[in-house]
């Protein structure tokens, strides 16, 4: 199935990425070595320029990155109806081994790239690039995850063929099935929802409390983590039965279908990129801070811990809307 | 973020400019790009369009279809068969189908010749009286209320009197087509009481498709069960990879234009390189210099894509596909004409994009450094 036409253009843009974010990574072992902005060299100034180059080029890869997963999911649901048991994504995804892993690859590379992001957007603020050093230490670590994620990609790929029968969701998430979704499913709604919307009580207390003490900002950073295992675990259990207004369908992307409006995305978005923001918030306050950050840093750090506990509200309140609206009552 | 907007904002009003400067340059790689766009967008969008229009003419197809095999061929099929199908719980209706081909060498031309379901009461046919499609109406210029002659294989002839023409929405399907009754059908080609070409289930819980297949095959062993999901998937399957083909070829014309837009972007003028040795003299950094010449990008990537795309769409919607239709289409004597019905989805702009902008960024990015980390002093001298 390589030839089909989405597919191809994963493939093209994970190619280009995986190339780019290697040969970047490269030149961050440099930096790592060598970096010193005091220093007049002549090295010191090819990277310095070299810089400009590495991080368009990044900017552009992350992003592609970041359109590649969004494309890999639509994708996959719209793949389903070429597979005899298949109804969404879970069912394209399931097709042979490689799919779920590309899927929790290509989420870490997503979350990877949104860091970098981040955190490259606050270091071209400050005069002497401060987090010149921890963004490239960052990078050197998404290098292998970027080709894990482009070679389970191809893999998945390659193996993808019509006439095999796979699996449909209504199978993989009941709680007889015995897997994580199983768990997942199995949690009654009652602890579900307190979870979630527990835990995002937690988080915006949190949150209030970064504006006072900047330490929290590491504590906010975990728990932003954890609300979105929570999230996940809220929306197989309960927020997707109320979607679909059936107590046993728990699937997490049949939500993401037209047929519901498309309201898994209007989850799932704003619930993602509050947690980048979320843990990229914890990765900016450094000790000591650096001098021409001192005041910035930290207030930058509780801009990015306001913008993750709004998505999370968002996210949640959405959820809330869809259980209000929905005709099933599971309390 | 409003400092960074009217930064922006005024980086793009500077661009502009010196696009609008370069012009007879630009309007070319803007030629080029479009033309790309377009041709990926036709293939992309013809492509889409027809796998929509299958999916929508098998929604009312029935749910199972029953043949028989002998000897791994397609066989008639006994009525008995029926009757024990009829049995299984969930099968809400069980009929028999007589539907058949015939080479008219008058024409040169396959007809498809079909006894209308007892259901369809709006083509219920009497003896002696057909309905036929508009393809076989032009290929024999015959009308309502004249008189079509048919040889059948056994070389006697059947007269039968049009009653109507089928209508032209469903010339897809119907272009070919010549309805008449059961019993003029069993006598043109000679067929016993008792038999059919195949058999059609009904079935109202999707669900319990497969349960009924597997129950049926085991006392069934000769027949052959075609789902109406096997098929839509067959289409699809069938028409992404032609279509995945076709981009395949087409790829050499992405690498050629990745080529050209890297070529462009190495070769700036002596005025070019003038203009950002002054816009650095007087304080502009790599930076800035770099995002103005990524803004230049964006403004011909997004014009060459919204331009080719619109004109994809026009090639495709209003003039039917004329350059791709032997390819992805299929050809044939009697070979409908049919407008495809637009249909646009964000899964296929995203592809477009993917296969257009990101070559082109990518082939443009080093050359844009590049020449944003010239030393104004090296190009002023």
């Amino acid at each position: 199935m390589i030839f089909h036409t989405p597919i191809m253009a994963m493939l093209l843009a994970s190619g280009l990425s995986s190339a780019t974010i290697v040969w970047a990574a490269g030149f961050g072992i440099r930096v790592l070595r060598h970096w010193d902005i005091e220093s007049g060299s002549a090295r010191q100034l090819a990277m310095e320029r070299r810089t400009h180059l590495v991080s368009t080029a990044l900017v552009w890869m992350m992003v592609l990155e970041l359109a590649s997963l969004l494309l890999f999911v639509f994708n996959a649901d719209r793949m389903s109806v070429m597979f005899a048991g298949s109804m969404c994504a879970v069912g394209t995804l399931n097709a042979n081994p490689f799919g779920f892993p590309a899927l929790m690859m290509k989420t870490a590379v997503f979350f990877g790239a949104t860091l970098w992001l981040l955190v490259h957007r606050v270091d071209l603020k400050g005069r002497d690039y401060p987090l010149t050093r921890p963004k490239y230490g960052l990078l050197i670590a998404m290098a292998p995850l970027a080709l894990a994620a482009a070679g389970l990609q191809l893999t998945y790929f390659l193996g993808l063929h019509a006439d095999v029968i796979t699996s449909c969701c209504s199978r993989l998430f009941t709680a007889e099935a015995g897997s994580i979704e199983a768990e997942l499913a199995a949690i009654d709604p009652g602890p579900a929802l307190l979870l979630l919307f527990g835990g995002l009580a937690v988080v915006l207390g949190l949150a209030i409390l970064t504006r006072r003490f900047e330490r929290a900002v590491a504590v906010y950073a975990l728990a932003a983590a954890l609300f979105f295992v929570a999230d996940i675990a809220a929306t197989v259990s309960a927020i997707s039965p109320y979607v679909y207004e059936h107590p046993h369908h728990h699937c997490p992307f049949c939500i993401l279908k037209p047929e519901f409006s498309h309201v898994g995305y209007v989850i799932y978005l704003p619930l993602i990129a509050g947690t980048a923001f979320g843990l990229a918030a914890g990765l900016l306050p450094q000790r000591p801070p650096p001098a021409s950050m001192k005041t910035e840093l930290p207030r930058i750090a509780r801009r990015y811990v306001a913008i993750s506990a709004g998505l999370f509200a968002a996210s949640a309140l959405v959820a809330l809307v869809a259980i209000a609206r929905s005709g099933l009552v599971l309390l | 973020m409003r400092c960074w907007i009217e930064r922006q904002r005024y980086l793009i009003d500077f661009t502009f400019s010196s696009l609008m400067r370069r012009r007879a340059r630009n309007l070319m790689l803007f030629a080029v790009y479009a033309l790309v766009v377009f041709l990926l967008g036709s293939v992309m969008l013809f492509s889409h369009a027809i796998r929509q229009e299958a999916a929508l003419l098998l929604a009312g197809a029935p749910e199972v279809m029953v043949q028989r095999l002998v000897m791994g061929r397609h066989d008639l099929v006994p009525a008995s068969y029926l009757e024990t199908l009829k049995r299984f719980r969930g099968v809400q209706e069980a009929e028999g189908r007589l539907w058949g081909y015939l080479f008219d060498p008058a024409s040169d031309a396959n007809y498809t010749l079909m006894v209308p379901s007892a259901r369809d009461r709006e083509h219920r046919l009497e003896a002696g009286e057909t309905i036929i499609g508009q393809g076989v109406a032009s290929a024999r210029g015959v009308d309502v209320g004249e008189t079509l002659l048919l040889r059948s294989p056994a070389g006697e002839f059947l007269k039968l009197d049009v009653n109507d023409l089928l209508s032209s929405d469903s010339q897809i399907v119907s272009a070919d087509l010549i309805l008449l009754s059961e019993a003029d059908f069993r006598r043109f080609f000679r067929l016993p009481d008792g038999v059919f070409t195949d058999l059609a289930l009904r079935v109202s819980n999707p669900r319990e498709i497969n349960t009924i297949i597997e129950k049926a095959a085991r006392t069934m062993l000769d027949a052959r069960f075609i789902t109406r999901r096997d098929v839509l998937s067959t289409y699809e399957s069938v028409f992404s990879w032609r279509e995945g083909l076709l981009l395949a070829l087409l790829g050499t014309s992405i690498m050629a234009f990745a080529i050209f837009a890297f070529d462009k972007a190495s070769g700036l003028s002596s005025d070019e390189r003038r203009e950002i040795g002054i816009l650095k003299a007087i304080g502009w950094e790599t930076r800035d210099v770099m995002a103005m010449k990524l803004w230049e990008g964006a403004l011909v990537s997004l014009s060459a894509f919204v331009v080719g795309f619109l004109l994809a769409y026009a090639h495709v919607f209003l003039f039917s596909a004329g350059l791709l239709d032997p390819v992805l289409k299929g050809w044939a004597v009697i070979f409908p004409r049919f407008t495809l019905v637009p249909r646009i989805d964000g899964l296929q702009i995203a592809t477009l994009a993917f296969f257009t902008i990101v070559p082109y960024t990518a082939a443009t990015m080093v050359p844009i450094w590049r020449a944003a980390t010239t030393d104004p002093d090296m190009v002023m001298r």
